[in-house]
C-alpha cells in the first residue's frame, strides 16, 4: 500500500493525471476522517462530556455555549450571533498574541543585540576580540548590530528609502538575503533526507522477500500512464 | 599571633633568656619574688633555685598547650561545615502557584567538597510530624540569585544569596494553599548539617510584576498608535511604495483578462496568529476587487474558524463593492486541517483550475515550496507573504513578489488608504524608532558598563529584559 501511494504521488512528476488524483484524494478522505474521529474523541467526548456529566464541571457550559453560537450560522436569522463567537476568537487571540509578540520579537532581540563592543581584559586594557568563531566577540557583536539596525530600518513604511537612507536600507536587505540564502540550502538539505527516506523504502521494496512490490507496481504505473497517455491522444482537443 | 608557628613562642620561653631575665631584676615582681624567698623559712635558697626553672618550663608548657589549643580550634572553626544561615522559604512571588522559592546566605564554605540539600514535605499535625525527603542536592557554589532572570524590581535576596525554586512535578507534589516545610542541609562527605524548617504556602498570584516591562510598551506602543491615528485623521500621511502590494491589482486584473479564477490562501495557523489576521484583512482587499471585476474568488481552507470567518470577510466585501448578489458561499471551503493532504489538495485545484493570480498569505510550513512551484508551473502570477521567516526563501525564489515579515502587516493598510490602518503603520514605525534608540542607547552603555565594570547600566538594560 505504501509503495503504491508513493508511485502515485510520484507520478505527479509526469504531469497529473488519474493515478495522482486517485492518491490525493485518498490521501484528503483519510486525513478527514481522522480529524473528525479525533476531535469526536478529543472535544467532544474528553473535553466536554466527561468532564461535565462524570466530574461535573459545569463551567464548561460556558465555552459550550460560546462554540455552540458558531452553529447559528445554519440559521440565516440567528447567523449574527456566530459574530460573538468570532469576535471572542479574535480578542482572545490578540490577547495572547500581543504580550508574546513583545516578549519573543522585541524584549529577546533587545537582549540578545545589545551587547558590549569593547571589554575590560584582565589586565586591565580595552579589547578588541576579532574571533569570528565566538559568537560574543566584539566584531561578531557589531555585525549583529549593523544587521539588526538596518534589518529594522528597511520596515519602515512612513519614511521614504533615499539617500544614507537608501544606504541602510539596502544594506539591511543584503542581510536577509544573505539568512535567506543560508535557511534555504538548510532547508533543502533536510528535504532531501526526506527523499532518501521514501526512496530507501521503495527500495527496501523491491526485496524478493517482500514480492518485490517495489518492481511490480512501478511497472503497473508506468504501464498505466501510457495506456492513458495513448488514449488522450486519441481524444478530441479541449475546445475550451 | 594564634597563627604563628609554635617554635616562635618556644623561644620566647628558653631557659637562657629567662634566666638573664631574671639576673637583670628588670621584672616589677623581681624585688616581690626575692623578699618572698627570703622570708621563707623552710625551703633553702638552693632548693628554691632549683625548682624555680622547673616551674617555669611546667608554666610554659602549659601555656604551650592552651595556645594550641585556641588557635587549632580556630582553624578547625574555620574548616568545619556550618548550617545554612538567613534561610527564608517563601511563596514564589508572580507565577500561577505550586511553587515556593528558597533562599539562604552564600558562606565562605562554598567550595567544591560541600554541597547543599534541600529537604522538603508536607506539614502534619506537628512540624516534626511531617516526613522530610531530599529533594535536590547541588554542589555549594551554584544556584545563585544572579543567575536568575528577574529583573532588579522583582529580584528578592543578595545577588550573592543562594536560591532553589521548588516546583510541582518531577516526583513533587506542590498544591495551592496547602502548608510544606523546607530545609536546607550544607553536606560533606558523611556529614550533615540542618538548617531551620521553614512552613511556606504557595498561592497564585494575580499579577505577574516580572513581566511589567512587557505592559509598559505595550502601553507606550499603544498610546503611539492611538497619536499616529489621531494624527492621521487629520493630515495625510506618507506611505514608501511596497512593489509586492502594487502588484495585487495586476495580478487580479490579469485574472480577470483571461476569465481565469484567483485563488488565496490564508495559511496554516488559526485566527489567534496575527498573520492569519492580516491574510484575512488583505482577502476583503481582495474579495472587493475581485467582486468589482466579477472574478471568481477560490479560498481553500485549513482551519474551519478561519474559514468562517474568511466567509463573513468576503461577504461584507462583496455588500460593499455593491455586488452582494455575486458572493458564494462556497468560494470559502475547508478542505482537511492534516498538512500534506491540504498541499496536495490545493496542488490539485491549480493544476486543473488553472487560476490565474495565486496568493500566499499567512503562516505556512514545509507546505510553502510545493504549493508555490506547482502554482509557478501553472504559469499563474504569484504573490506571496508571510511571517514564517524559515519558509520566505521559498517564496522569495518561486514567486513573483513577496511580502517579507511586516510587509505582510503593512498590507492592509497600503491597499485601503484609510486614516486608521495608516495611522496604525505609522505608529508602528515610531514604535520602531523607540527600539532602534533603545538599542543605540543599550549598546553604549553595555560598553561602558564592560569597560568600567559599572553596575548601573546593568540597571537600566534589565529593563528591556525578557523575563516570563
Amino acid at each position: 500500500m505504501a509503495t503504491g501511494l508513493t508511485l502515485c504521488i510520484l507520478s505527479f512528476l509526469y504531469k497529473d493525471n488519474p493515478l495522482f488524483k486517485l492518491a490525493e484524494h485518498l490521501y484528503v478522505g483519510v486525513s478527514v476522517g481522522y480529524t473528525i474521529v479525533k476531535a469526536y474523541d478529543t472535544v467532544l467526548v474528553h473535553l466536554i462530556f466527561k468532564p461535565i456529566v462524570e466530574n461535573g464541571e459545569w463551567v464548561l457550559l460556558v465555552p459550550v455555549t460560546i462554540g455552540s453560537l458558531m452553529l447559528t450560522r445554519y440559521v440565516p436569522k440567528a447567523s449574527w450571533l456566530s459574530r460573538y463567537a468570532f469576535a471572542f476568537i479574535v480578542g482572545v487571540g490578540s490577547g495572547l498574541a500581543i504580550p508574546r509578540t513583545i516578549s519573543s520579537f522585541i524584549l529577546k532581540q533587545i537582549e540578545d543585540t545589545v551587547r558590549p563592543l569593547l571589554m575590560l581584559a584582565p589586565g586591565g586594557d580595552v579589547t578588541f576580540t576579532w574571533d569570528l568563531h565566538n559568537p560574543a566577540s566584539s566584531l561578531n557583536v557589531i555585525i549583529i548590530l549593523i544587521g539588526v539596525t538596518s534589518v529594522l530600518f528597511y520596515f519602515f513604511f512612513s519614511v521614504e528609502h533615499t539617500g544614507p537612507g537608501r544606504v541602510v536600507a539596502r544594506t539591511g536587505v543584503m542581510f536577509l538575503m544573505i539568512s535567506f540564502g543560508a535557511a534555504f540550502g538548510y532547508t533543502v538539505m533536510a528535504r532531501m533526507s526526506l527523499l532518501i527516506g521514501r526512496l530507501t523504502d521503495l527500495i527496501e521494496f523491491s526485496d524478493a522477500s517482500y514480492g518485490r512490490p517495489t518492481v511490480w507496481l512501478a511497472l503497473v504505473t508506468i504501464g498505466t500512464l501510457i495506456f492513458l497517455s495513448r488514449r488522450t491522444q486519441g481524444e478530441p482537443p479541449d475546445q475550451h | 599571633m594564634l597563627k604563628k608557628p609554635p617554635s616562635v613562642f618556644l623561644a620566647s620561653f628558653r631557659s637562657s633568656t629567662y634566666r638573664a631575665y631574671w639576673r637583670q631584676s628588670t621584672h616589677p615582681l623581681a624585688s616581690d619574688r626575692s623578699e618572698r624567698f627570703e622570708r621563707s623559712s623552710v625551703c633553702t635558697s638552693l632548693a628554691l633555685h632549683s625548682l624555680r626553672p622547673c616551674r617555669r618550663i611546667f608554666l610554659n608548657f602549659l601555656l604551650l598547650i592552651v595556645v594550641y589549643g585556641v588557635s587549632s580550634t580556630i582553624v578547625l572553626a574555620e574548616d568545619q561545615l556550618a548550617q545554612p544561615a538567613q534561610v527564608q522559604v517563601f511563596d514564589t512571588p508572580n507565577d500561577g502557584g505550586k511553587s515556593l522559592t528558597v533562599v539562604w546566605a552564600a558562606g565562605s564554605q562554598d567550595r567544591e567538597d560541600v554541597r547543599y540539600e534541600i529537604w522538603f514535605g508536607e506539614v502534619g499535625d506537628s512540624i516534626e510530624a511531617g516526613p522530610l525527603k531530599v529533594i535536590a542536592e547541588f554542589p555549594s557554589a551554584s544556584h545563585y540569585v544572579r543567575e536568575s532572570k528577574h529583573g532588579w524590581w522583582t529580584r528578592v535576596g543578595a545577588l550573592t544569596d543562594h536560591r532553589f525554586i521548588v516546583r510541582d512535578g518531577k516526583g513533587i507534589e506542590l498544591k495551592d494553599g496547602v502548608r510544606y516545610q523546607v530545609a536546607v542541609a550544607s553536606v560533606r562527605g558523611t556529614e550533615r548539617l540542618m538548617g531551620p524548617k521553614i512552613i511556606a504556602t504557595p498561592q497564585p498570584n494575580w499579577f505577574n510584576w516580572n513581566a511589567v516591562n512587557n505592559l509598559v510598551l505595550a502601553v507606550l506602543f499603544g498610546g503611539l498608535v492611538f497619536y499616529s491615528i489621531s494624527q492621521a485623521k487629520k493630515k495625510e500621511i506618507f506611505l514608501r511604495r511596497i512593489p509586492g502590494l502594487d502588484a495585487v491589482d495586476e495580478a487580479i486584473g490579469r485574472a480577470t483578462e483571461l476569465g481565469k479564477p484567483i485563488l488565496y490562501l490564508t495559511g496554516a495557523h488559526d485566527m489567534s496568529d496575527p498573520s492569519t489576521i492580516a491574510a484575512a484583512v488583505i482577502l476583503g482587499r481582495v474579495a472587493k476587487r475581485t467582486a468589482s471585476y466579477e472574478t471568481e474568488l477560490m479560498v481553500p481552507h485549513r482551519d474551519p474558524i478561519t474559514m468562517a470567518v474568511c466567509q463573513e470577510i468576503t461577504k461584507q466585501a462583496y455588500l460593499e463593492a455593491g455586488k452582494p448578489d455575486l458572493f458564494k458561499e462556497d468560494s470559502n471551503f475547508f478542505i482537511t486541517s492534516d498538512q500534506f493532504s491540504y498541499t496536495a489538495a490545493v496542488d490539485g485545484i491549480m493544476l486543473r483550475k488553472k487560476p490565474a493570480a495565486n496568493f500566499f498569505m499567512g503562516a505556512y510550513f514545509a507546505e510553502s515550496l510545493l504549493l508555490t512551484e506547482t502554482g509557478a508551473s501553472t504559469g499563474a502570477i504569484q504573490i506571496a507573504g508571510t511571517d514564517s521567516d524559515h519558509q520566505l526563501p521559498f517564496f522569495v525564489t518561486t514567486c513573483d513578489y513577496t511580502l517579507i515579515g511586516e510587509e505582510l502587516y503593512a498590507a492592509s493598510a497600503y491597499l485601503s488608504r484609510e486614516p486608521v490602518q495608516m495611522g496604525t503603520l505609522r505608529g508602528q514605525d515610531l514604535g520602531k524608532a523607540v527600539l532602534l534608540t533603545a538599542i543605540g542607547v543599550g549598546t553604549v552603555l553595555a560598553t561602558i558598563g564592560g569597560i568600567f565594570h559599572a553596575e548601573w547600566p546593568q540597571l537600566l538594560l534589565e529593563l528591556f529584559k525578557d523575563v516570563k
